[in-house]
């Protein structure tokens, strides 16, 4: 069987990322799951190896390098170069993050493959590695391949469910590497706190407001829906512009697409640049005072009225009934 | 210093944007063509640091059909001092792996001493053009800057990923791609638009940009196999809040058990 081979991202106290389980899931319909990490020199990788192999990682490959959280990419440009080298694999899979990107995109052009990117499905179709993908915000579905090379995957995150089968001692194996490629060098890094809610890509419930809550502190209503109902909150660029919440919650074709079953939106107008975002969400709630407001168009329950009338008031019936 | 800023000429997101179901490509005569917003913050970047320093020279660089000249035009309105073009029938279509090894070429015998992209384009979500030229260039790449900066002969900005925000910096040359957390473009002032005539665009095919683009070709190249729209969502009407509309809300979320789970 050919061998699947995963980048594996790690967060700041060394774990896979939340990436991993499905990156490994995809990777197990298509060959024999190998991950591949990069780590500094001495790192202890026993947990490491075990948390892989509980997702299904087959092998572990081990590079180090000190370089690792000093430089952007190249340092995992040189240890999947390096896992190639060795493997052949039919397949590499990584994440569609801003970090695999990169590596994907130095990859591709240093080992001769091609890239399929933001894949949400991917399988074999006669031994051919197929990619699916969701375009202009879901309007189109396509499929491709890569012809004449290796096949360099990114996977949107959370988009795959299937999760590999659990190995029980994965063989870890170390690479050495040498960092080659101009360096970009990383001065300093302040981790992303965790908001204590769940994550705006992957969540159940959205709620997003707009310009519409017209202040920083008025916004805290959209958050105290999200948190009623255990949602991430998201927001259109209008609000992130405005500074009412960070870019990081932006929802739409220039920041996340979520798919989630339910979606809130609060004070947006639904703007095709926002719908580009969150059009597939199973069931969309619009709340907005302008009755011609686009948001309407696809909202499955929409509301023409104040939302700091119908939100306070939708928040103690919630309470009421619990 | 010379600045060269990859610009790219793609459907107006403002309206609907439509894919050939045959061959998976943009239907061009579907929709008008607008510079990406992203492209002229990066270009705005570049002026900005020319506006303080006017030894700087700005280069707009576009690969694309014909048409895209208009993309060109525009970068010089808004104040960059030439521009340059690719284009040849042969790159209709062309893939990542080919755009990035053309805009390489070209870069390569252009020369400069920063590159400036966009991070991610509208019309194809990929974000990787810019990392992949700095791979073809041997250049450092800081990808995904919401800040830029040049102190003496280095290059700085901020950079946020999902998991964390950190400061980073690379020796000139390099390539930098910026985020939207960048300032707005500049609109083309008159004197722009007129200037504009005068500025020299050079234009190249493929042809031209030999023997820079043989090494740089990749054998691999990705294909599209299927393209199918899917059908578009239809909203309910409106309900006009009469006092209970959030009472209504509740009750729809409740039974829809989309809220009130914790209770059952
Ligand atoms: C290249 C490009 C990319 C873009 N990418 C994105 C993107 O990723 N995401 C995105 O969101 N936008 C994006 N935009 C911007 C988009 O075009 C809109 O400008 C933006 O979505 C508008 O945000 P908004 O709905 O919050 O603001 P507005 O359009 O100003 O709408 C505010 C709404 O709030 C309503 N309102 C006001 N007060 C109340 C109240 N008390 N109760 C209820 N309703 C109220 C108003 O009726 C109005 O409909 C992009 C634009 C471009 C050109
Ligand atoms: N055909 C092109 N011509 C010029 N610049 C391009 C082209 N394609 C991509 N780019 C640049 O690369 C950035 C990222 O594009 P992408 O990797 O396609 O998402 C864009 O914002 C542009 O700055």
């Amino acid at each position: 069987m050919t061998t699947a081979l995963v980048h594996i991202e790690l967060t700041a106290d060394g774990a896979p990322a939340d990436s991993a389980a499905g990156l490994l899931g995809a990777a197990a319909a298509l060959g024999d799951p190998v991950a591949a990490v990069t780590v500094a020199p001495g790192t202890d990788t026993a947990d490491l190896a075990t948390a892989l192999g509980s997702l299904g990682a087959a092998r572990v490959l081990v590079a180090e390098t000190p370089e690792v959280d000093s430089v952007i990419a190249t340092p995992h440009v040189s240890a999947l170069a390096a896992a190639i080298e060795r493997e052949q694999p039919g397949v590499v899979l990584l994440a569609h993050s801003i970090e695999s990107r990169d590596v994907a995109g130095r990859l591709a052009v240093r080992v001769g493959g091609a890239l399929a990117w933001d894949a949400v499905d991917i399988a074999l179709d006669d031994d051919r590695v197929v990619a699916s993908h969701s375009v202009f915000g879901g309007a189109y579905s396509t499929t491709s391949a890569v012809e004449g090379g290796l096949p360099i995957v990114t996977v949107r995150q959370g988009a795959i469910d299937a999760r590999a089968a659990a190995v029980d001692a994965p063989a870890v194996e170390t690479l050495t590497v040498e960092v080659t490629g101009a360096a970009a060098t990383i001065e300093s890094s302040t981790p992303v706190r965790p908001s204590g809610r769940p994550e705006l890509r992957t969540a159940k419930v959205v709620v997003a407001g707009g310009r519409g809550l017209g202040s920083p502190e008025r916004f805290a209503l959209v958050e105290q829906l999200a948190d009623a109902l255990g949602g991430a909150v998201g927001a259109s660029r209008a609000a992130v512009d405005a500074g009412y919440i960070e870019h990081a919650a932006q929802v739409g074709q220039t920041g996340t697409t979520v798919a989630p079953d339910l979606y809130i939106a609060l004070g947006i107008s639904g703007a095709i640049q926002h719908k580009a975002g969150m059009q597939t969400a199973k069931t969309i709630v619009a709340i907005n005072t302008d009755a011609s407001a686009p948001i309407f168009e696809v909202a499955d329950f929409g509301i023409v009225g104040d939302v700091f009338q119908v939100v306070p008031q939708l928040l103690s019936a919630l309470e009421s009934r619990r | 210093m010379r600045i060269i800023v990859l610009i790219k000429h793609v459907p107006d997101t403002w309206e609907e944007r439509v894919l050939d179901p045959d061959t998976g490509r943009l239907d061009r005569s579907a929709s008008e063509r607008v510079v990406d917003e992203i492209t002229e913050r990066a270009l705005e970047a570049a002026l900005t640091l020319k506006d303080r320093d006017k030894s700087i020279e700005v280069v707009a660089l576009t690969m694309g059909p014909s048409e895209s000249t208009g993309a060109i035009k525009k970068a010089l309105s808004m104040g960059a001092d030439s521009g340059i073009h690719l284009v040849d029938d042969a790159l209709a279509g062309a893939d990542a792996m080919t755009t990035a090894a053309t805009l390489a070429a070209a870069l390569r015998d252009a020369g400069a001493d920063l590159i400036i992209a966009g991070n991610e384009s509208t019309d194809g979500r990929g974000g990787m053009i810019p990392a992949m030229i700095a791979e073809h260039l041997g250049l450092p790449a800081l990808t995904f800057v919401s800040e830029l900066a040049i102190e003496g002969d280095r290059v700085r900005g901020e950079r946020a990923t999902e998991t964390a925000t950190s400061v980073v910096s690379a020796p000139l040359p390099a390539i930098v791609s910026i985020t939207e957390g960048m300032p707005e473009p500049r609109f083309p002032s008159f004197k722009g638009i007129m200037g504009a005539k005068k500025k020299p665009v050079a234009s190249h095919s493929l042809a031209d940009l030999e023997p820079a683009l043989a090494g740089s070709r990749s054998s691999a190249s990705s294909v599209v196999l299927t393209c199918e729209q899917r059908p578009g969502r239809t909203g309910a009407d409106p309900i006009v809040d009469e006092g209970d509309a959030g009472t209504q809300l509740a009750t729809f979320l409740i039974e829809r058990r989309l809220a009130g789970q914790r209770l059952v």
